[in-house]
């Protein structure tokens, strides 16, 4: 009984099979795999993914985690692709590291697998990473912060509003570049918290939303209420830190940077509620993938890294309305047309 | 007395002269040997709030003890209070619910999305704000009149039809929102009531935001109608036995639906309450809500097989678990400390209720 179970299961299988691949041959399938559809920055992400699918003839599936940091979804969604016949996968993974093994399967399947935005662990899990430059973007923001105190510089407090517990490599190189740019020795660049630099107050998380900047904010002017510089994961943190310094009437002697640039976020430098932000391209990054792949369906290439960097860089700039000499940068105006969200 | 002892010459009756030698005393409650422990599990057992409340002065003190008076400012003690206004709001509907035997897993989601209609109405279409407050507030109340709907007529089970409705709830307020947070300098320049339990009163350190003031009113005027009137009563009745309910002359079917649609409209005005917090309105804040609520009225030390607790004990475990968030943060430890002592305080929380529901066993 058990084993007419069996045979029948691989004989539906094989149907299964047979059916699918003349399919998948005559049309080239992608996965496009996000960490949420609920941040717009995904959201984006998506549309130009989209938009590139139907302009290229590609059939484009889309999935996401429920929450930011839910790998198991992104698990069952890299094996719904390999299922599917995809020939390659576009990912933007909760887990940098726990998603590795499943990405090396699909990979064995013959898939090409591309991180977006956020870099895998160790890189080479993928085939290629098209990703914004985090550490330069956490550079700039450092560089333009030091800048603009000038010599008050040496003195800063500085309070550092990161991501989630488990240091997603997004978070870390962003936290470690702002130091690199900002002039504070980050010691390990690969691990937050191993600095002894004096003028950092401290580190706390935010999960990269209002609610979590405005406690993480709150809980760092416990620690040391003379704050007077914050790094930022991302605008929506920002915001959340912005209302916390409101609260207790310090929001007009703190610097606040940030990496992003969503809509709402460069509305916020020109507000003057965030000094300087890093923007991205999210749109680019997703629809340069969708090129990727249907390039690698058609003649089996696999994209180049840029020169020097062992990613593609999709590019990173600095928006503020208040530059400084030695940083390059974009207003507002511009930041705005390139924004995203 | 003398009957026995009458009867004993009868031979045919002399079963009964044991009778003379047992025990005169009449039947009586035992009072007296009681151990002093046993004496401590019947006060636990009278008064479901003195637990938490015990385990929140002891954790003050040793926080107290620990930062000294970065920890015990009246500043420090206030932020306390913001950070938990709105678990506190969501743990006192989550409170009714529990109370009747039933489980709300949409709160949250309900929060959300309430939140997103009052500021989407405002912005999106031009209405007023108090028009779009009161919009949200009324779609709370609908969803929550939805789960009591089905819970009580349809007899489905509450875990399973809030599961449902959180889903639906949360995938409408994405679908609806587009995704959009609309920016805290917006909100405060075209309608700032929806940012009015962002205010505040100082009293010299202490800072109390509307927000903090309108959790206390809640959970005291929710205190009173539980313990003093008639429909609270019947709300624990329901929850204990909804059969002898019943039998007793309460509808509980119409309870029921009362419950959650009021648990549904205080999910609302948690929503009004979180854009006073963080200033936007985000869609994707409050993702946690549900557990976090649960988690307080677990640790307050309310049953979740219903009728037995306090919403008072919801506040005092809301406050365990911001005042373990805060102290462990100004220590300096990993995050991850705070979710384990967490955790280990829900199961210590469900284990001391079984041992003190064993004295009226």
């Amino acid at each position: 009984m058990k084993k007419t179970v069996v045979s029948a299961a691989i004989g539906a299988l094989a149907l299964g099979v047979a059916f699918v691949s003349p399919a998948a041959a005559a049309d080239v399938s992608a996965c496009l795999i996000t960490k949420t559809d609920t941040n717009p920055f995904f959201v984006k992400m998506k549309e130009g993914a989209t938009a590139k699918a139907a302009e290229l003839g590609v059939t484009l599936k889309s999935y996401a985690g429920k929450v930011d940091g839910d790998s198991e979804s992104q698990v069952a969604a890299i094996e719904t692709c390999i299922a599917d016949g995809a020939k390659g996968i576009l990912i933007a993974a909760s887990d940098t590291k726990g998603i590795v093994p499943s990405v090396q399967k699909a990979r064995d399947a013959g898939l090409l697998v591309i991180a977006l935005d956020t870099p895998l662990e160790p890189i080479s899990a993928a085939d290629m990473t098209f990703a914004t430059d985090n550490l330069l973007a956490g550079k700039l923001i450092g560089q333009w912060a030091a800048a603009t105190l000038g010599d008050a510089a040496k003195d800063a407090r500085v309070a550092f509003l990161d991501l989630t517990p488990s240091q997603p490599s997004v978070d870390v190189m962003r936290d470690q570049g702002f130091m690199i740019g900002f002039g504070i020795d980050p010691k390990d660049p690969n691990k937050i918290g191993d600095e002894d630099d004096p003028r950092i107050v401290g580190h706390d998380i935010t999960n990269g939303n209002e609610e979590g900047g405005r406690t993480a904010m709150e809980n760092l002017l416990q620690k040391d209420p003379t704050i007077n510089v914050v790094h930022t994961i991302n605008e929506p943190a920002a915001a959340g830190a912005y209302e916390a310094l409101k609260a207790v009437g310090r929001e007009k002697d703190v610097l606040i940077v940030s990496v992003d640039g969503g809509c709402p976020g460069v509305q916020n430098v020109a507000d003057g509620v965030i000094g300087a932000t890093s923007q991205q391209y999210p749109l680019a990054m997703a629809a340069l993938g969708v090129e990727a792949i249907k390039k690698f369906a058609d003649t089996g290439e696999k994209p180049k890294a840029t020169d020097g960097k062992d990613f593609f860089d999709t590019g990173v700039a600095l928006v503020t309305d208040k530059p400084v000499a030695g940083v390059e940068s974009i207003d507002t105006k511009v930041g705005k047309e390139k924004c995203w969200g | 007395m003398s009957e026995p002892q009458a009867a004993s010459k009868k031979p045919h009756l002399e079963y009964e002269n044991v009778l003379s030698q047992s025990s005169k005393q009449v039947a009586s409650f035992d009072t007296h040997d009681k151990t002093p422990l046993q004496k401590f599990q019947h006060f636990l057992h009278s008064s479901p709030a003195a637990v938490p409340l015990i385990v929140l002065l002891l954790s003050l003190l040793v926080f107290g003890i620990v930062l000294g008076g970065k920890f015990f400012s009246a500043f420090t003690l206030t932020l306390i209070l913001q950070q938990v206004a709105i678990v506190g709001i969501v743990g006192a509907a989550q409170t009714l619910v529990i109370l009747t035997a039933g489980i709300d897993l949409s709160v949250g989601a309900i929060m959300v999305l309430s939140s997103v209609i009052m500021g989407q109405f405002t912005f999106r279409y031009g209405l007023p704000a108090p028009v779009s407050i009161v919009c949200g507030l009324g779609v709370g109340a609908l969803c929550g009149y939805i789960n009591g709907w089905l819970v009580a007529r349809m007899k489905l089970p509450p875990f399973i039809v809030t599961l449902g409705m959180w889903q639906i709830v949360l995938a409408s307020n994405f679908l609806y929102s587009a995704n959009e947070t609309i920016r805290s300098q917006d909100i405060s320049a075209q309608a700032p009531l929806l940012q009015l339990f962002g205010q505040s009163i100082r009293i010299g350190g202490a800072v109390l935001t509307y927000g903090v003031i309108a959790m206390v009113l809640l959970v005291a005027v929710l205190w009173y109608v539980l313990n003093r009137t008639a429909w609270g009563r019947h709300l624990y009745a329901v929850g204990d036995d909804p059969d002898a309910a019943e039998l007793a002359g309460v509808n509980v079917k119409t309870m029921l639906i009362s419950v959650y649609t009021l648990s549904g409209l205080i999910c609302a005005l948690a929503g009004w309450v979180l854009i006073g917090r963080i200033g936007s309105v985000s869609p994707t804040a409050g993702q946690f809500a549900n557990i976090e609520s649960i988690t307080a009225v677990v640790i307050g030390g309310l049953s979740l097989f219903g009728g037995r607790g306090s919403i008072m004990g919801m506040l005092f475990g809301a406050l365990i678990v911001g005042v373990f968030s805060l102290g462990l943060r100004l220590i300096g430890t990993d995050p991850q400390w705070t979710y384990l002592l967490i955790g280990v305080l829900i199961i210590s929380a469900v284990a001391i209720d079984q041992w003190i529901r064993k004295v009226a066993g």
